[in-house]
């Protein structure tokens, strides 16, 4: 078990500024303004925020793919900054992106995944032990021989996280990497980042705007407007229906059918959250009438 | 305090057949027998659909559903002629598309295809002439054709003055919604939609579904929607089709499909989480209608439940 006192800090951010180049004649527009955060490692964080909302941009910031227009962003205390720190830092923390397709590069799963640690230098015993590794990490074990683009959709990006894993990076960055799967293939890339949360202790920040990916999160983290405007558990940020709705987000059913039912004079909590919960609440309220 | 629901008079909704029957619907186009097969005669032959037979009706908002590898791709794709079958048949009005090959074209601007990500597939140097590109190749000119591009430019919400930017300035939601206008500004009898919402965030959803919703209610022209969300479809369409390994699993009105909330997920599909609420519900022995799908009918349900006791 982790106590307090062990946790170190996997990233951090100090008065993180980002603006992207300005059309001529307008005005530029700052897409990160001022974000402090802290990301302890081993934690699994989720950030939420609607299109726009600078969400994509921070996880960018968190392994040097864009680098502060103002403030900095620490990696294991590593300035991104500082060029000549960028390929350690790349090694620390690895991004799966949101269209598997554009993310595979070779013709076969293994060579795929020995992709970047070839390009680390790393010998050639040891990359088979790494792609070995990382796939049987993210299940893929029997792929070894496929051909990336004969694979669905969540198989694919499972075999692009593999890659990243196979770097063995202390955190993994999935910017949006499930928004263009289908509902199993969600199930399978998220079941993965869970496992290698809980058994490898890897810190996971998982970018995305469907709210049920929150909720077996540590921590939510929202963005609006360049800005984090939440921060807390799942339990503390779903509840705050009103300020989600403005933000352009949804509250997860659950919270909403709660919601109604408290102000129909049921007593009921509003954080049962998972549809058990809220299913057993509900059965609770009711029989106690 | 048992859990019959079926005959409960506070329950009013209607089932696919029932909705047919009371408003007289024909159907516009007749899927028969359809079979497609990938790579016949090689190691890699696979039937991507495989003897498939329903109806579209006429001013209906169909849903499809099913998972990747369902065969939803590829059945949509036979619909308006860019697939041909490798055996059945495709009736639009009647009349099978592939009678005369020559004239598939028109079938085309009949039947109008919206892809996924179709933003991917804007070229021209302003959105208007984007727009009128379709309508254009169907031979219309001058004011007809202004009038064309002007209304489903309206219709899914772009702006006068952001007619004359290029579509590439605009933000990933807007470059969809040109996409969109390209293909209503055909006036096709029928639209298919292939995940339409797929990367956008919740409120970016919404406002697209929002103006497809009104497309439907003023022009009263026939949407099919292919989705893998459930819950996209269950808000949203009157009828819903769900596909399964090449085959129709079942079709019917919403309530009719979540009634069978059990092989939906046995088949891979999502239930929408208020079903999974309700069902879980049901299983405590509340009386509850498990076949509910948004958060109000619940609560209608809850509300009953707990001033009565008993189901009515």
């Amino acid at each position: 078990m982790e106590s307090e006192t062990t946790m170190a800090t996997m990233i951090q951010t100090e008065n993180l500024k980002y603006a992207y180049p300005a059309m001529e004649g307008e005005a530029q527009i700052f897409a990160l303004q001022d974000v402090d955060l802290e990301i302890e490692q081993g934690s699994f964080v989720v950030v939420l925020g609607h299109n726009g909302s600078g969400k994509s941009t921070l996880a960018k910031t968190f392994n040097g793919v864009l680098l502060p227009a103002g403030g900095k962003v620490y990696v294991e205390g590593m300035d991104t900054a500082d060029e000549h720190l960028l390929l350690a830092i790349r090694q620390r923390v690895g991004m799966v992106f949101q269209n598997p397709d554009n993310q595979i590069v070779a013709n076969v799963v293994e060579e795929d995944i020995a992709f970047a640690p070839e390009n680390l230098g790393v010998p050639s015993a040891e990359i088979r032990r790494r792609v070995d590794n990382a796939l049987a990490a993210v299940g893929m074990s029997e792929f070894v021989r496929h051909a990336p683009h004969l694979l669905s959709g969540g198989q694919k990006q499972r075999i692009a996280i593999a890659g990243v894993i196979a770097m063995e990076p202390a955190c993994i960055v999935l910017d949006e990497a499930t928004a263009m799967l289908d509902p199993i293939g969600r199930q399978e890339v998220l079941s993965t980042i869970h496992r290698l949360n809980r058994e490898k202790g890897m810190t996971v920040v998982l970018i995305t705007h469907h709210m049920n990916e929150a909720e077996d999160a540590d921590r939510v983290v929202v963005m609006d407007n360049g800005k984090v405007t939440m921060d807390g558990t799942p339990r503390q940020v779903f509840t705050r229906i009103e300020a989600l709705r403005n933000m352009g987000l949804t509250v997860p059913d659950t919270v909403d059918l709660l919601d109604r039912l408290r102000k129909d004079g049921l007593d009921v909590p509003l954080d049962a959250l998972t549809v058990e919960e809220c299913a057993d609440a509900i059965a609770h309220a009711v029989a106690v009438k | 305090m048992n859990g019959r629901t079926e005959d409960c008079p506070r329950r009013h909704w209607e089932s696919a057949a029932a909705r047919k029957e009371r408003e007289n619907l024909e159907s516009i186009l007749q899927i028969k027998h359809l079979t497609h097969t990938y790579g016949v005669g090689t190691p890699f032959q696979r039937s991507a659909v495989e003897d498939m037979s329903f109806d579209v009706y006429s001013g209906e908002f169909l849903g499809i559903i099913g998972h990747t590898g369902s065969g939803k791709s590829t059945l949509i794709q036979h619909l308006n002629g860019l697939l041909k079958p490798t055996s059945g048949q495709i009736l639009l009005n009647g009349k099978d598309i592939w009678a005369e090959p020559k004239k598939i074209r028109d079938v085309r601007f009949q039947v109008g295809l919206v892809f996924q990500y179709p933003e991917y597939q804007l070229f021209e140097e302003t959105v208007y002439k984007d727009i009128a590109f379709g309508p254009a190749n169907m031979g219309k000119t001058g004011e007809e054709l202004d009038h064309c591009v002007r209304e489903a430019a309206r219709l899914v919400g772009i702006r006068d003055d952001q007619l004359f930017k290029s579509p590439f300035e605009l933000s990933g939601g807007q470059k969809r919604r040109v996409a969109l206008a390209g293909v209503i500004a055909m006036e096709p009898q029928v639209l298919i939609l292939d995940e339409p919402t797929a990367g956008l965030d919740p409120a970016g959803r919404e406002n697209l579904l929002a103006n497809i919703r009104d497309y439907h209610r003023n022009k009263k022209r026939t949407i099919i929607l292919v989705s893998h969300s459930m819950d996209e479809i269950a808000q949203n369409v009157d009828r819903i089709l769900v596909l399964k390994s090449a085959h129709v699993l079942m079709s019917g009105a919403p309530q009719e499909v979540f009634a069978r909330a059990d092989e939906l997920i046995s088949a891979g599909l999502d239930v929408p989480q208020v079903t999974r609420i309700a069902m879980r519900l049901k299983e405590k022995g509340l009386p509850i209608d498990p076949a509910v799908y948004t958060v109000r009918a619940l609560e209608q349900e809850l509300l009953a439940a707990r001033k009565g006791g008993a189901a009515c």
